[in-house]
């Protein structure tokens, strides 16, 4: 054993925190490697019960006995260029080195050969860089598309709130929204996970004659309300997250974002 | 001390939020439902056994000048490798726990029982030390937890109790049990009860309210 005087040697001092800093650091990276495999396994899974989930097909409630897979196998997933406002033909998908099943959207909005800076004035939704090319979910029975999920993101009020919007087959109906990555207050703006408020989107418009008429408005939406089909109910609390999702939809449902593709769908 | 004083005194006597008053944060944050709070009892538990453990298999060579840094250090390697393994096995209640997990870095309880008593007692005393604390912390939670999911879900464990209105029952739910302040309330209640237990750890009052001037003349 050391002798007081010693232990606080400028040498001991050294010696001690490289030592203690190189064993974490060895404990540390190693369970982030091993681990990894598994915890990517667990967000892929994740990802995909949101996007099931948003468009109706797996109740949280009624929970485990859905086979996501399976389930997920159901949908057909299409690129789409964001830039020229078209969907890719699975071709021209391959030919670009995308694979629909494993795009990462995330990561390719930081690539400055696939993504764009948005101005400020176009970035409604607060995500400074947007990749090119997304992909879209549909669900088509008979050959008629009966749902489409839509992936979203935008600035609450201290995170990216990542999530899915899933629309009808008129592209105008939503069917159901999740949010599956987000940090914002839980109990306040973390409302947005809530499965209540989640519920109050389905059977609501986006749009109106005008474009993105869907507003997240300050407290309850009244049933007399000419514009209710059009109204959430804002999250008490959390007016600065409701007003990113107010923002995202704008966004993604707009002119800059799948707004002209949704078109498109519409025929 | 002998190892069951160590082991036990931290569950009622010592308790670490009844007594104490440390990690009041988290008891307030991940108490809402009970699987949440009781995978944070597990994780602080680990964390503060296994960081009282190394910190004193260690504490004959930590320079007294950078021993909080290198607590700080071993702690908060402890608490991503716990976040880690919660995000690989249970994947939906690490997302619900979010920052909480990250957050047992900055817990009180941790970083309290290391420089408290692991800095001075061998390995073996100190894992056990690190084990009761966390048993005492789990305990507060999980009555909390108790409470705010019976009256604010109405369900524990997420089993339904009482079938709620909006799911075609009969009971509506207490709104403010679901939200933070209800714990501090539930604590201070806690608290309350611990110390009419256990009376000896009511603390003297710092000062005395001297009797009524104008009815003492009478």
């Amino acid at each position: 054993m050391s002798e007081p005087k010693n232990k606080d040697s400028i040498k001991n001092v050294l010696v001690v925190s490289l030592l203690v800093c190189f064993a974490c650091s060895i404990v540390v990276s190693s369970a982030a490697v091993f681990l990894k495999p598994q915890r990517m396994a667990n967000k892929d899974l994740d990802r995909n019960k949101n996007i099931l989930e948003a468009a109706g097909l797996y109740d949280k409630q009624a929970g485990k006995s859905v086979d996501i897979a399976a389930e997920f196998e159901k949908f057909e997933i299409r690129v789409v260029d964001l830039q020229e406002k078209r969907v890719l033909s699975d071709t021209e998908a391959l030919d670009l080195g995308i694979e629909a099943r494993t795009y990462d959207q995330r990561k390719a909005s930081k690539d400055p050969a696939v993504s764009k800076v948005l101005e400020s004035a176009e970035d409604i939704a607060s995500i400074s860089r947007r990749a090119r090319y997304s992909v879209v979910y549909l669900l088509r029975e008979d050959g008629d598309i009966k749902k489409i999920v839509i992936p979203v993101h935008g600035y609450g009020l201290w995170s990216t709130l990542y999530g899915f919007l899933a629309l009808e087959g008129d592209m105008n109906t939503v069917s159901g929204i999740t949010f599956f990555e987000h940090g914002e207050t839980a109990g306040l703006g973390g409302e947005v996970d809530n499965p209540a408020w989640k519920a109050k989107w389905a059977g609501k418009t986006i749009y109106n004659d005008d474009g993105v008429a869907l507003k997240v408005i300050k407290g309850v939406a009244s049933v007399d309300s000419p514009e209710y089909s059009h109204q959430i109910d804002g999250l008490s609390g959390a007016t600065l997250t409701s007003r990113g999702v107010q923002n995202l939809v704008n966004y993604w449902m707009g002119d800059d974002g799948f707004g002209p593709i949704l078109n498109d769908f519409r025929g | 001390m002998s190892t069951k004083d160590v082991l036990l005194n931290p569950l009622f006597v010592n308790n670490p939020i009844g007594l104490q008053i440390l990690g009041i944060c988290s008891a307030l944050a991940v108490t809402t439902k009970m699987s949440v709070a009781l995978v944070m009892c597990i994780a602080l538990t680990l964390v503060t056994a296994f960081s009282n453990l190394f910190i004193s298999m260690i504490r004959n060579q930590i320079p007294s000048s950078i021993r909080i840094i290198v607590q700080m250090t071993i702690i908060a390697s402890l608490v991503i490798v716990v976040d880690q393994i919660l995000g690989a096995v249970a994947y939906d209640i690490s997302k619900q726990l979010s920052v909480f997990v990250g957050l047992i870095i900055t817990n009180c309880i941790v970083m309290g029982r290391a420089e408290a008593f692991a800095m001075q007692n061998p390995p073996g005393l100190s894992f056990l030390d690190g084990i009761g604390n966390g048993l005492g912390y789990s305990i507060v939670l999980m009555l909390v937890a108790t409470i705010r999911e019976f009256f604010g879900s109405g369900s524990l464990f997420g089993f339904e109790i009482m079938p709620l209105i909006t799911n075609g029952g009969w009971y509506s739910p207490m709104g403010l049990m679901l939200l933070p302040p209800s714990a501090f309330f539930i604590i201070g209640l806690l608290i309350w009860a611990l110390r009419a237990w256990k009376t000896e750890q009511v603390e003297a009052p710092d000062y005395e309210i001297g009797g009524h001037t104008a009815l003492s003349k009478v």
